[in-house]
């Protein structure tokens, strides 16, 4: 007991010392950050976990009720529907959103003039606020004859298509738009990444005889293993929460072809004649969240295997 | 005074190589963008093949001139139908102005559609959410990184632990936290504030300037001390003008995020005189007529495109770091 006092290095800590050593100058700065966390995001969060076991509409006193919600929300026949829908839109925007962008930066990367003209163009996209280039582009997919899109493939000797008016060719269509909206910061991205290689790799590359393609192949790409996943990840969690696109281009239709997971989160709370169902909607955000955050884990093992490499 | 200049332009390379190991100074030299003189994947000897070269030359026209379709496009066509009147948008929406140019479009957004007051409130909840931000990002990671009291690490893992909350988890209870605000009282709905604040509570920003702070040189920081200067003025006059380029990288995605964000202000602006540009926008497309919808389109998206094309630079690095930070 009397080894452990002598060990202390000065007398016990009182409010008052902690006041003198600039614990209270250290509360003032902390104050900003305690007070905008504390309230737009630790509660949130609690009350968000709170409130999916609960029924409760802001008019009659919230009642706890156990994993109803849950069980409510995983039987609603939408979900179903909402779950496909969304994982429809990830996997075309895999396909189209994903070797775009990597092809782009890889040949960017060899400019040798004025690739802040390229890089400028490629990034113009990005810089259109969203709902501009939703509305924009819903204009250019009129189906008449005489919209944009239809205009330009007739020029081309193809016929008018559809677009948003049919439930086969609502979904390429938003995902067409946001990949146009998106590409540009993954080409960014994949640019910065690229100026990383070592360029002792490839001079060891081409004493082995390696020519262009097997330089790309070999060198290239395995090196961009590591962004390669990071984007992928990123790409599933954006798109998983996809709202904006089915939102203002369709809302959620034709037939149902373009309800997505969050639609259905806001349809519940807020689309909701009867009052917004705020237990139902957090219960699916919860679940949503579950999944996300598993992949979220994945993708900080990437990025640190991707700084550490 | 001379040695703070160096080393603010020293930090100006740190964001960026952060995480990366600083045992590598090929790589730094590369990131810094002399890429002129050293190699990628094509060699020397490469580039004077002819036809490599000619190879290369038609894929980079090609190349550009397939990002300006996609990238300009859209948005000279835009600028056209600003300025075209209804029926030849209608009827002929590729042609250029078959009957005249119609400026009366953009004053009508202006004025009769009132856009003013959009613009001047997206303008007011940019400029909001960004002094949150920014002030949020640098007081706390002043704290977490240079002051560090004890219990600074609970405190980061606590932050960092929202990073991984998706932003859909908080839209129901963050929507009844602003009609029911604790400490405040009166409901936050309709106001800025609803904006601004919960924009102020982003991990990603903490974390980035804590990571800045902690790559700053602690020897200036104790040489302050010891001449006695105390926290305030330790923030006020070293940390926060050694910080100016995280500081830049903050105020971009601040204000862009601001500028973009639909979902959250259409929740809590329900009165269109406090709504921004992209809550309206949408609103306004049943209500008026065609070419002055599109010329409220083209207004909407002019100070973004001028923004990026002054700040471009800042722009470009704040993306390439995005990928490696956000989540």
């Amino acid at each position: 007991m009397t080894a452990l006092e002598r060990s202390r290095p000065s007398a016990p800590r009182t409010p008052l010392t902690w006041a003198r050593g600039g614990g209270l100058s250290t509360l003032v700065f902390l104050l900003p950050l305690l007070f905008v966390f504390g309230i737009f995001s630790w509660k949130p969060i609690v009350e968000a976990l709170v409130m999916s076991l609960q029924k409760t509409n802001l008019v009659t006193p919230a009642t706890f009720v156990g994993l109803d919600n849950f069980a409510k929300v995983l039987s609603d026949p939408q979900l179903g529907t909402a779950v496909l829908n969304t994982g429809w839109f990830a996997l075309l925007a895999l396909v189209f959103g994903y070797p775009i962008p990597l092809v782009a930066a890889v040949l960017m990367s060899e400019v040798r003039r004025g690739r802040g003209l390229f890089s400028a163009l490629a990034y113009l996209p990005v810089v259109v606020p969203p709902v501009v280039a939703v509305l924009l582009w819903k204009f250019f997919y009129d189906a008449s004859p005489t919209g944009v899109f239809n205009t330009i493939l007739g020029w081309a000797g193809i016929p008018p298509q559809p677009w948003l008016q049919t439930a086969a060719t609502a979904m390429p269509s938003l995902v067409l738009e946001a990949t146009w909206a998106a590409a540009g910061g993954t080409v960014i991205i994949y640019l910065a990444a690229l100026t990383s290689v070592a360029p002792d790799l490839y001079d060891a590359a081409e004493i082995d005889g390696a020519g262009i393609w097997h330089k790309i192949w070999h060198v290239t790409l395995p090196q961009l293993r590591g962004v390669l996943l990071v984007t992928l990840i990123l790409q599933v969690l954006g798109t998983a929460q996809v709202f904006l696109e089915p939102f203002l281009f369709t809302g959620g239709g034709p037939a149902g072809s373009t309800m997505t997971i969050l639609l259905l989160i806001y349809k519940y709370a807020f689309q909701n004649s009867l009052g917004g169902d705020y237990g139902a909607a957090t219960a699916l955000s919860v679940l949503l969240a579950i999944v996300l955050a598993l992949l979220s884990l994945l993708y900080l093992r990437a990025t640190k295997r991707w700084s550490t490499e | 005074m001379t040695a703070s200049t160096e080393l603010t332009s020293e930090a100006l390379a740190a964001p960026a190589s952060v995480s990366a190991a600083p045992a590598r100074p090929v790589r730094r030299r590369r990131t810094r963008g002399s890429a002129g003189a050293e190699r990628g994947i094509l060699s020397v000897a490469d580039r004077r093949r002819p036809a490599v070269r000619a190879g290369t030359a038609v894929v980079h026209a090609l190349l550009l001139a397939a990002l300006a379709v996609a990238g300009l496009g859209p948005l000279l066509w835009l600028l056209k139908a600003a300025v075209t009147p209804t029926q030849d948008t209608l009827r002929t929406p590729m042609a250029l102005f078959p009957h005249g140019v119609d400026w009366a479009n953009l004053a009508t957004a202006w004025t009769t559609i009132h856009l003013d007051i959009q613009f001047f409130n997206t303008v007011a909840i940019a400029t909001g959410s960004w002094v949150v931000q920014v002030l949020v990002a640098t007081t706390g990671g002043y704290v977490l990184s240079v002051l560090r009291p004890r219990y600074a690490r609970l405190l980061h893992g606590a932050v960092l632990a929202t990073l991984f909350v998706p932003a859909v988890v908080l839209l129901v209870p963050l929507y009844l936290t602003i009609l029911r605000p604790p400490l405040i009282g009166a409901s936050l709905i309709n106001t800025y504030w609803a904006v601004w604040l919960p924009a102020g509570a982003s991990a990603f920003n903490v974390v980035l300037v804590t990571r800045f702070f902690d790559n700053l040189p602690r020897e200036v920081f104790e040489a302050a001390r010891t001449d006695g200067a105390g926290p305030f003025r330790l923030f006020w006059s070293i940390v926060l003008p050694m910080s100016k380029p995280i500081l830049g990288v903050v105020s971009v995605f601040a204000i862009i995020a601001a500028w973009k964000d639909y979902l959250w202000p259409l929740l809590v602006l329900a009165d269109p005189r406090v709504q921004p540009l992209s809550v309206r926008l949408p609103a306004l497309q049943q209500t008026i007529e065609l070419d002055v919808y599109l010329a409220a389109l083209a207004i909407s998206t002019v100070v973004p495109i001028l923004l990026f094309a002054v700040f471009q630079r800042m722009f470009l690095r704040s993306a390439g770091l995005g990928g490696a930070v956000k989540g």
